[in-house]
């Protein structure tokens, strides 16, 4: 308890002695289908040449939180980075099986896949304490003004966690960065395609201010 | 039919940040919209989310959640500190939170200076599960 609220008071501070710059945690955060696992599994595949995660058109394909840890990534300075990436289930206020089902899924398996994107959620909100960094992902074919995006941001601002959005799915025609932009002008904003690799590289220059 | 609730401030004023929550709640799975003065806390906003996912079951499918407030960007210094006075004296009751059930409201789009509320079209499925029969 002591040992936490020194932690606390130091990180106020902006002198943490307990914090070692190779464990920086640094979270995915967003609505379902943002492209959050995508995202993950580019960091992966660029910087340990493996994958992360499991990536569906079916929202509430992240369950359950993923780390991956010792995550070493490089700028062209020169500079390096390490930390662990934890990548979350999407945060959502419904869950309801029958979308799954016109997903073409069965019913007891879209049964089961609500029960456990609820338990997903409930764990998202929970870590939200053990994160350094985040990095939210939003889709950004998608109106910004959502409660939930509000929340998660709110959130992270209420904690003093630094934030970085990422307007994902540019490479799409109804892609609106400039949207983004206007809803959150107090944060860095920057467009990218995780699945196509598009500005990935800025991202990742993004990434060493953050944390 | 669609029935609104309205909750005044003063009646969660003094509730701690749990009973607040089970409040509107209880009044959501009454399948009401919960019109409430005031707004939640971040994390009681999170701890809303939370606690919908714990009572999610196939007769409760979630919420749909939608805080107006006003951008203090926009206000001039006086209008800022009329608006602090004015916490301190009478509680946070700027803005208004809506609430509602899933099963009803289908989204609600804030743009930012207006709010519109989608209920569920709830016709259809009565139409094909008569057809079925």
């Amino acid at each position: 308890m002591v040992k936490q609220f020194l932690k606390n008071l130091f990180k106020k501070l902006s002198f943490n002695p307990f914090s070692r710059k190779s464990h920086v945690k640094l979270g995915l955060y967003g609505p379902p289908n943002g492209g959050k696992s995508t995202l993950a599994n580019r960091i992966c595949q660029d910087w340990l040449g493996e994958e992360m995660s499991s990536v569906s058109h079916i929202a509430h394909e992240t369950r359950e939180i993923k780390i991956k840890e010792q995550i070493n990534i490089k700028n062209k300075k020169g500079k390096e980075l390490t930390f662990s990436l934890v990548d979350t289930p999407g945060i959502a206020t419904r869950i309801d099986y029958e979308d799954f089902l016109k997903k073409g899924m069965k019913k007891k398996d879209a049964k089961i896949r609500a029960k456990d994107a609820t338990k997903g959620v409930i764990d998202a909100i929970k870590w939200l304490d053990n994160m350094d960094s985040v990095v939210v992902v939003l889709d950004a074919t998608k109106d910004p003004y959502s409660q939930v995006n509000i929340t998660i941001i709110g959130n992270l601002q209420a904690r003093n966690i630094p934030v970085l959005i990422a307007a994902n799915k540019v490479d799409l025609k109804k892609a609106n960065l400039d949207v983004i932009k206007a809803a959150f002008p107090q944060y860095e904003v920057i467009g990218i395609s995780a699945k196509y690799g598009k500005n990935v590289e800025d991202f990742y220059e993004q990434l060493f201010t953050l944390a | 039919m669609v029935t609104f609730q309205f909750i005044p401030y003063h009646e969660i004023e003094n509730l701690s940040p749990a009973k607040r929550i089970n409040k509107l709640l209880n009044i959501v799975k009454e399948e009401k919209i919960v019109l409430m003065e005031g707004r939640l806390k971040k994390e009681e906003e999170a701890d809303l989310i939370e606690i919908t996912m714990e009572e999610i079951s196939p007769k409760f499918r979630g919420i749909e959640l939608s805080v107006i407030y006003p951008n203090k960007d926009k206000q001039d210094f006086s209008q800022k500190v009329k608006g602090a006075f004015a916490n301190i004296l009478l509680g946070n009751r700027t803005g208004m939170t809506i609430v509602g059930p899933a099963s009803i409201v289908k989204k609600i789009e804030q743009n930012p200076d207006k709010v519109e509320l989608f209920t569920q079209d709830n016709t259809k499925r009565v139409k094909r599960r008569k057809k079925k029969r």
